[in-house]
């Protein structure tokens, strides 16, 4: 009787756009042929109808539907194909899925973050308009800050409520709540409205409201404060390096921006645990109730309450997920051996509830329509009828996991731990200490000068380290529930099952006794899951992930379509540098003594000069290169000819030379920009199309040590590169960048495929997160070894008495 | 002892194994290996003695410049005001290079003292190297001498052959199969060309000396390639070998539109280890080892063993070959190469009965193409399979279908700037094939035109980029003849992309080599160097 009795209705739903919105929207077109929906969404940039097709109704959990009406290819997105006759004589109606889509489905463009819903007067009245209005929307993010919270699941049921009220609409409102609304506790929590909890602290909502935005303005101008500005820039250095003062002040304000969102969820975890909830989400959900209840005017509202809510037991198919939910990042965690143990009451009951029956009951919920007296309650869970024990879900995934290995990088299974169901505050201060001893080693790693792999090392500590932080979060934020023993009352949803028929009861199930726990943990959940968090379930062919996103990636810098490939010198071609060649041409024409001497006096200067070049690089080449001062025009030239093949060859990477060449040979542009001198590298000539060095000017035969413009290092570099671009017409999206050092991130920020070659630690780590190709490129292992870089004695005939 | 042996060196000497044969020596890179083979069906080649060198070599010189073959005496070629070029082997030979004072600067000094004398001013020396890298200026120094060296560098006319000049090179003609016939300017254009040769191998001197070694890429290509290198049998044996009668036809051009040649070859004795000296246990036959030889043997191979490969390189490096020159002789080339020629087969022929199933060698520490640099795998492959697998007159020492087994680490090194070219070839060209036809059709043409590898050919010193093509090719006829190749002791990567099976030892090695052979194979161990050639009967 369901799908006859919402036959002919207008449905409206807000939040369909998420899990549970998804599978409503699935469900009313597919099973309640009659109806038309109103699907209230976020325009975004885009405008609602395209956010409805792209977001809604593209989504795998219509394909089921899709297939039936159009029949074959399940993807058929392609209007053409879909408008293509056999389709439609293969399917079981004569109209398909986009045809019917368009004409019961309609786009509204609304906010429940804001008053009056951002609806306009059409808006209000179309959605006034409808006969039931299903509020899924919330933000059910765990750690989401306190006001985000406050303003879509504290205050959005009442702005719904508001606007149907005030346009005197007859809609029956469905508000989506959270068992969790009863707070941290034991023992039975019936279907009840909160303040009828003899639990329930009873605190005024607007004032928390007042008190959410407020927070968020002393957040913003706490993170404005002089001596927290000068905490981030400390950080942004610590990340980033010498990476130029734009992209250090891009990185300090990305820096206070997370900075303010860490505050507000700290403040929503805190005022939730004060007043007895898990979470800033139960919180608001609560509060949320009760400001629905005072606000709805003479709406028929029915709160449904479901518990966690997990992958499709059946429909649209058993398995279907949206999203990466509560449970999954854990058990993901888990699965990687991440979680060496987690919180929680192994005789505890874990309430979980499979989309589809939460879809069900309010489906026939809406059927039923609202009761006396109102706001009526509904619970939808399985904890009092079929319960699961945390203990026993711990057993069915570590059986399965166990059964199903994850593979590491190295194509090894991941043995799962096993729990031993500590308090939560001990699995924390575990997780604590091992995220301590990484951040030591962390911060040793990254002030050793290391290069390439040994870098990569270091990124690899940050990586761990940041997964344990997670695991850390994982811990804080889900504990709680794993450690609640509220049993959730489910009378009414019994009654309301009762009260169906048996046609009903096949189509519409929500009866959580049907659930076969192993069935669905093993069978119908996991096996979804890791497809959906594509974790590595068989060991790769030969090659890790990495390597062959490598191989991808370095398709992708080689495609033809790119036009320019920008190359650094100095450790990314060449494991040489600046005062290399110098050392090389100065000791070109010195005997024995005082090479000697030269190189005592080099070494003497050196952490001098080093210090210099990690505040700026400019700077020190521009004091470095006064050395050149006198030296004669040809005879540097004739020299550098030479240091080519004594020097830059010598220490080059051919596999760095052989990309040059590839690039040239995909008929991209190829650019040297190098902070070196140009006499320096003018032998590398013929490798490129295009050199920027740094110029030296010269008068009467002699160099005068001076630089006629900034070398081309840093922010310049950037600068030289977007001139460059314009230059000549390329396209920076479409260009390639090589460099070793975060000096050269703003050029690496700016192209479309950067690539970090034997990367410093920092850039190693940068790199990784950001999944740039990481090249690491050597010297050729029969390279004559060098350990100074002196130039050969000349011998020069003039010098050297006849025989 | 010694003095003995030089006044009656024995002749090469092949000898059947048993089991009274000691351990046997095996070159391998800069280190050695002692083997025993199976006894009963193993045979060993030994080279010859060291010939005696010429007694008063200064005399021997001057006595070829005044009696030339089919020649004017040199003095009576040279006038004033003409233009004369002495064009000399390079860096590749002899190997190892040989103490001084070097073949090249002992004939020079004296070419030199004739023009002087006959007031010719304008001489230029090149270095005909080809495709080679460029000789460093100590190189030059070691092979020209210091007088000559500031003599003519600092004025410019002492210099290194570049085929890459776009100025620098002449087109002499088309042979009658339109082979093309390039030649140095320089050289082309002058009154005379004297030809200063070293025959290390029957390979060398001849035609080959001005129409390869003063060519360019584009006259190489004619004789360079898979199809000659296939029809040589061997490319040693010169009336058998395709590349030399290339070679011949272009040298019938030169002498129809070249310059005047006159034509100095030498020959050198097998003395490369020394008669005494640390060394000189490398040229004795095993049996004879004394207690010393033995124990300076093991201090030296235990040494080697505990240094790092580039140490051990710097050890065989400096190591200078105190060959004696057993001949010199000049005037026109032809008749002049096929006395050289018989010179040369005197030191290097040890005739040998029939072919074997296994061939085994040791091959040692340098090859034409990695003198004061590294032996890459590429050059392991063209040593074993291109010049110890061709050194044979009549038919291959072993048997078509057989096994060839190279003892050498064959490390994954290459000398960064001497063989740019070579490290692209190994990891670009070999990964996707090694099947010379394939290589050559698919990859020649863009490596030879590359122009980086020529910008490093002609400012660097790097081969050309077309050179580790012709290394692969010098194997081909090996490639095509033989069942497997399987290299003990080498990098197994490394060995693998060259599409040859690596094994650990030598009897690892024999067992392979059986699923090819079948069961007791008769093997034969080429104990080269110094050098011998098989007359196969």
């Amino acid at each position: 009787m369901i799908a006859e009795s919402l036959a002919g209705k207008r449905i409206a739903i807000t939040g369909a756009t998420g899990f549970l919105g998804t599978a409503l929207t699935e469900r009313l077109l597919r099973c309640v042929p009659d109806c038309e929906l109103v699907l209230v969404v976020r325009p975004g940039r885009r405008g609602a109808a395209q956010r409805v097709e792209r977001d809604v109704l593209r989504n795998d959990a219509f394909d089921r539907l899709r297939q039936q009406m159009d029949g074959g290819d399940t993807a058929a997105t392609d209007p053409a194909s879909a408008g293509d006759p056999s389709d439609v004589a293969a399917g079981t109606g004569a109209e398909t899925y986009d045809a019917m889509t368009a004409r019961r489905v309609t786009a509204l463009a609304g906010d429940v973050g804001v008053d009056g819903l951002g609806l306009d007067d059409e808006g209000r009245a179309l959605l006034a308009g409808c006969d039931v209005v299903i509020h899924s929307a919330a933000t059910v993010n765990f750690d989401s800050a306190l006001d985000d919270a406050v303003e879509v699941n504290l205050l959005g049921p009442a702005r719904v409520a508001t606007v149907l009220a005030e346009e005197g609409s007859q809609a029956h409102l469905i508000s989506v709540s959270t068992c969790y609304v009863a707070g941290s506790r034991r023992g039975a929590a019936p279907e009840q409205l909160v303040d009828d909890s003899p639990f329930f602290i009873a605190v005024p909502w607007q004032d928390e409201v007042a008190s959410a935005r407020q927070a968020r303005r002393d957040a913003e101008q706490a993170s404005r404060s002089p001596e927290q500005l000068a905490d981030l820039s400390a950080q942004a250095r610590r990340e980033l390096g010498a990476a130029g003062i734009p992209a250090l002040a891009d990185k300090v304000e990305s820096l206070r921006r997370r900075w303010v969102g860490d505050q507000m969820t700290r403040a929503g975890r805190a005022r939730a645990a004060s007043l007895g909830f898990p979470d800033a989400y139960a919180f608001t959900k609560a509060l949320g109730e009760r400001a629905l209840a005072e606000t709805r005017g003479d709406i028929a509202v029915t709160i449904v309450r479901p518990s966690i809510i997990e992958s499709a037991l059946a429909e649209p198919r058993p398995g279907w997920i949206r999203g990466f939910r509560m449970a999954e990042p854990v058990i993901a965690a888990y699965a990687r051996g991440l979680l060496k143990d987690f919180p929680g009451v192994p005789e505890g009951v874990i309430d979980v509830i499979p989309v589809d029956l939460v879809v069900a009951t309010i489906l026939a919920v809406a059927a039923r329509g609202p009761v006396e007296p109102t706001p009526d309650v509904i619970q939808v869970a399985s904890g009092s009828i079929n319960p699961l024990k945390y203990g026993k879900l711990f057993d069915l995934v570590s059986g399965w996991f166990t059964e199903h290995p994850v593979y590491d990088e190295y194509n090894q299974p991941i043995p799962v731990p096993r729990w031993s169901f500590p308090g939560r505050g001990r699995v924390a201060r575990q997780l604590q200490r091992a995220q301590r001893s990484l951040e030591a080693a962390d911060r040793v790693l990254s002030a050793l000068p290391l290069r390439g792999r040994h870098a990569l090392m270091s990124a690899g500590v940050e990586e761990r380290r940041q997964q344990l932080g997670r695991a850390n979060e994982y811990v804080e934020l889900y504990g709680a529930y794993a450690e609640c023993e509220a049993i959730y009352q489910l009378d009414r949803l019994m009654e309301l099952w009762n009260s169906l028929d048996d046609a009903d009861r096949a189509e519409f199930c929500f009866d959580p006794a049907v659930i076969d726990w192993t069935r669905y943990v093993h069978e119908v959940h996991l096996p979804s899951m890791v497809e959906q968090a594509r974790l590595k379930m068989a060991p790769g062919a030969g090659t890790g992930r990495s390597q062959s996103r490598s191989v991808r990636l370095r398709r992708q810098v080689l495609d033809p379509q790119r036009h320019l490939a920008v190359f650094d010198l100095e450790n990314t071609l060449i494991a040489s540098n600046v005062v290399a060649s110098y050392a090389w041409l100065a000791t070109r024409e010195l005997d024995d003594l005082d090479r000697l001497r030269f190189v005592a006096r080099t070494l003497g200067e050196a952490p001098r000069l080093l210090a210099l070049d990690r505040r700026d690089r400019s700077d020190f080449l521009r004091y470095f290169y006064r050395r050149f001062e006198g030296a004669p025009v040809d005879r540097i030239g004739a020299d550098c000819s030479e240091m080519l093949s004594d020097l830059l060859i010598a220490k080059s990477f051919p596999q760095g030379l052989r990309r040059v060449r590839e690039h040239r040979r995909a008929g991209h542009r190829t650019l040297l920009i190098t902070g070196a001198l140009d006499f320096v590298v003018a032998p590398l000539r013929p490798l490129f199309d295009h050199i920027i060095a740094a110029e030296m000017s010269a008068s009467d035969g002699v160099y005068d040590g001076r630089l006629t413009a900034v070398p081309p290092t840093g922010e310049a570099r950037y600068q030289t590169l977007v001139d460059f671009t314009e230059l000549h017409g390329l396209d920076l999206r479409e260009s390639v960048a090589y460099a070793d050092s975060t000096s050269d991130l703003p050029m690496l920020e700016a192209v479309g495929f950067p690539v970090a070659v034997n990367p410093e630690t920092k850039l190693a780590a940068l790199a990784r997160r950001r999944g740039w190709l990481i090249e690491h490129w050597s010297k050729s292992a029969g390279a004559p070894a060098k350990p100074l870089p002196l130039a050969p004695r000349t011998r020069r005939a003039d010098l050297v008495g006849s025989r | 002892m010694a003095a003995e042996r030089r006044n009656a060196p024995r002749p090469g000497l092949v000898l059947d194994v048993d089991r009274s044969t000691p351990p046997i020596l095996f070159h391998h890179g800069e280190g050695f290996r002692l083997e025993r083979l199976p006894p009963g069906r193993s045979r060993i080649i030994y080279p010859a003695e060291p010939l005696a060198g010429l007694p008063d070599p200064e005399a021997a010189i001057r006595h070829a410049l005044l009696n030339p073959l089919d020649s004017d005496p040199l003095p009576s070629r040279l006038r004033p005001g003409m233009k004369l070029t002495i064009a000399f082997d390079d860096i590749s030979l002899p190997l190892p290079p040989m103490r001084r004072p070097d073949i090249r600067q002992r004939i020079i000094e004296q070419v030199l003292d004739m023009a002087a004398a006959a007031g010719v001013d304008d001489v230029h020396l090149i270095a005909a190297l080809a495709l080679h890298r460029r000789m460093t200026d100590d190189e030059l120094r070691h092979a020209l001498g210091e007088r000559v060296f500031d003599a003519f560098a600092p004025q410019g006319a002492l210099y290194n052959h570049d085929a890459e000049d776009p100025d620098g090179m002449v087109e002499l003609g088309r042979t009658n199969h339109d082979e093309l016939v390039t030649m140095n300017r320089r050289a082309a254009e002058s009154d005379l060309l004297v030809y200063v040769n070293i025959n290390l191998v029957s390979m060398d001197g001849g035609w080959k000396s001005t129409a390869t070694g003063l060519a360019d890429y584009w006259a190489l290509r004619h004789h360079h390639n898979v199809g000659t290198m296939q029809r040589s049998r061997s490319f040693m044996d010169r009336h058998r070998s395709e590349l030399h009668h290339s070679n011949w036809r272009q040298g019938e051009v030169i002498k129809a539109n070249g310059p005047p040649i006159f034509q100095i070859e030498t020959t050198v004795n097998n003395n490369t280890f020394g008669l005494d000296g640390p060394l000189a246990v490398l040229q004795k036959r095993e049996w004879e080892w004394s207690a010393r030889d033995r124990a300076s043997f093991m201090a030296m191979h235990a040494g080697l063993r505990a240094m790092p490969a580039s140490a051990c390189r710097g050890v065989f490096n400096r190591w200078l070959a105190p060959y004696e020159m057993t001949s010199v002789q000049a005037g026109a080339v032809e008749p002049v190469h096929e006395s050289t020629t018989a010179n040369v087969l005197a030191q290097h022929l040890v005739p040998v009965q029939g072919q074997t199933d296994v061939l085994t060698m040791g091959l040692p520490y340098i090859c034409p193409y990695n003198v004061n640099s590294v032996m890459n795998p590429i050059l392991v492959m063209c040593l074993g399979l291109g010049y110890f697998f061709n050194l044979y007159r009549g038919r291959p020492l072993v048997r078509e279908g057989g096994v060839v087994i190279m003892s050498h680490p064959t490390r994954r090194e290459f000398h960064p700037v001497h063989h740019p070219s070579y490290i692209d070839f190994f990891e670009q060209v070999l990964a996707e094939t090694t099947d010379p036809a394939e290589v050559e059709a698919k990859y020649e043409a863009q490596f030879a035109t590359d122009e980086w590898y020529v910008h490093l050919y002609r400012t660097s010193y790097a081969y050309h980029g077309v050179h580790p093509f012709y290394m692969w090719y010098w194997g081909a006829h090996a490639l095509q003849w033989l069942g497997r190749v399987i290299i003990v002791g080498g990098d197994e990567r490394a060995v693998r992309r060259m599409g040859f099976q690596p094994a650990s030892t030598l009897s690892d090695a024999l067992e392979m080599a059986s699923d090819v052979v079948g069961p007791a194979p008769t093997i034969t161990h080429l104990h080269n160097p110094p050098i011998l050639m098989a007359d196969v009967e």
